[in-house]
């Protein structure tokens, strides 16, 4: 019997002691080439150090050699669920800067196609977090819906995902004759489908027993980490640049700002479950109402900027995004820099991991949404 | 505070520093000396409360590297650009933020990755994207030896 005991007591010691593993660059629940150390005693975290870099592709220095007009279609390749708001982001950078004026039909069109985006990616981060956390068939009830939004957008640009659809001055193309009526059948299916996705997953006993109290985000640490999305507001962190910096068409709508304060896991599914619902709210008060007009401002051959610095903010599905551009009068820029989201929220994820099990990192690393190539640049 | 008000604030109340009002925002340059001290009050200040730093660069001017913080306060929703230049560009060197906002630590870190501008008290310079050895990418003597960039 002492024998036993011994050896359980000796296990018990293997068992406490710290050790590193890596978990990536090819781990499936990192949705990329990340790499985080992650510091474990038994099953319990205690530190994790992303190392990230993997898809570092050098956008910001590839920008100071092309023009304005170019960097659009590399803005895609960096976050690519948000395709189009990044793209957005840049022409609204030029545009003020050159101080153009879109017409009203330009600025319902890019709305629009925000909140679609918005939706598939929602949709996406939905059908991936069920899978990280073993419930698969949420996997094809994601993948089923957004596949109708990259149809519009195939059918209103020829891409499915790196739309590259806003230009400085206004759009690439018109809408196809058939986009409203597309939209707002999306609208009326898509109406019948979210409410599946909350008896699939949103109340399921597995789910909340995993979300529930897990990876603490305090406000506090949301602003000093500089959180935003649906992430940040799930602390209570108002952060949504199309409520406080309106653009484009969002002056216009009426939507709520979504916020939660319980700062967990659960909040921040809950979140953006709850943005889809606004996104179909403002599609729907845009989409009948688009006006008649150019789809584009005649713009010069050759874009230049006047000298100086412009900074512009825009909303993606995973938070702030910015666009900084210096500008020293030549028809490239001096220095861009883009302020991407999924960077800062993922520095937050040692504080929000500390002392829970290592599944418990792989739930609260899906709820902030990085999107790697994001972060890398 | 609007953004008026917020020139004849900070005009006021920081005599060393060079305040004027940009195309977006109010604009404010210090002394590289003058930095960390700058970032606490900023914070600190209740009229202020400077606490969210959205964005953080680093630019390769010709003589010197400037670095240049997009600031937002939460409770008052005015925003701030601040900008500071280094002494030497070859090795620039600053005071780090990143005990104020703990958000520019990563971003300091990816300055320091990008343009090789060494912060001062900074707890965990490491490179974050590229590895040790390599050259510093976003400046603009960098030579792209195995010539990704077209020129």
């Amino acid at each position: 019997m002492s024998e036993i005991r011994e050896v359980i007591i000796k296990t018990d010691k293997l068992a406490t002691d710290k050790y590193q593993v890596n978990m990536g660059p090819q781990h499936p629940s990192t949705h990329g080439v990340l790499r985080l150390l992650v510091t474990l005693e038994g099953e319990k975290v205690l530190n994790v150090q992303p190392h990230s870099g993997y898809i570092h592709s050098g956008i910001e220095k590839m920008c100071e050699a092309i023009s304005y007009p170019q960097i659009i279609h590399l803005t895609d390749r960096m976050d690519y669920l948000s395709a189009h708001m990044n793209n957005e982001a840049v022409a609204l950078c030029v545009e003020n800067a050159l101080q153009v004026e879109v017409p009203d039909r330009v600025k319902y069109i890019r709305t629009i196609m925000d909140e679609l985006a918005r939706l598939a990616s929602h949709q996406l981060w939905w059908c991936v977090f069920g899978m990280d956390l073993g419930a698969l068939t949420t996997f094809f009830y994601g993948l089923r819906d957004r596949e109708h939004i990259l149809d519009i957008f195939e059918e209103t640009c020829g891409a499915r995902m790196t739309v590259s659809y806003s230009t400085p001055g206004g759009l690439m193309f018109d809408i196809h004759p058939n986009f409203q009526k597309r939209v707002k059948d999306f609208i009326k299916y898509f109406r019948t489908k979210l409410p599946e996705y909350d008896k699939l997953l949103s109340g399921n006993v597995i789910l909340r027993e995993r979300t529930e109290g897990i990876g603490h985000l305090s406000y506090k640490d949301a602003i000093d980490f500089g959180v935003t999305g649906p992430s940040g507001r799930a602390s209570g962190f108002s952060c949504d640049v199309r409520k406080h910096n309106p653009y484009s068409a969002y002056p216009f709508v009426k939507f709520n700002e979504i916020l939660d304060h319980r700062c967990d896991t659960l909040a921040r599914y809950e979140v953006r479950i709850l943005e889809m619902y606004e996104s179909l709210n403002i599609i729907e008060q845009l989409i009948d109402n688009i006006p008649e007009g150019d789809y584009a401002v005649k713009m010069k051959g050759v874009l230049k900027l006047p000298e100086g610095e412009f900074y512009q903010r825009v909303e993606t599905a995973r938070g702030e995004f910015g666009v900084f551009i210096v500008s020293d009068g030549k028809k490239n820029p001096y220095r861009v820099k883009f302020r991407s989201p999924g960077f800062s929220n993922l520095f937050a994820l040692n504080n929000m991991t500390k002392g829970h099990k290592i599944a418990d990192l792989v739930a609260i690393m899906s709820t902030l949404d990085l999107i790697i190539p994001d972060i890398d640049r | 505070m609007t953004k008026e008000e917020l020139i004849s604030y900070l005009t006021g109340n920081f005599p060393e520093a060079e305040v004027k009002s940009g195309a977006q925002y109010a604009e404010m340059t210090v002394k590289a000396s003058d930095l960390h001290e700058t970032a606490v009050q900023l914070k600190d200040t209740a009229e202020l409360s400077f606490d969210y730093v959205f964005c953080l660069t680093g630019v390769d001017y010709a003589e010197n590297m400037g670095i240049i913080y997009h600031i937002e306060s939460v409770e008052h929703r005015h925003t701030i650009v601040l900008k500071v230049r280094t002494a030497d560009r070859l090795n620039p060197v600053i005071d780090t933020v990143s005990d104020v906002w703990i958000t520019a630590k990563y971003h300091e870190r990816e300055a320091y990755d990008l343009l090789g501008i060494h912060f001062n008290n900074h707890t965990d310079l490491r490179r974050l994207f590229l590895e040790d050895g390599w050259g510093f990418p976003l400046r603009k003597d960098y030579v792209d030896e195995i010539r990704i960039v077209e020129r």
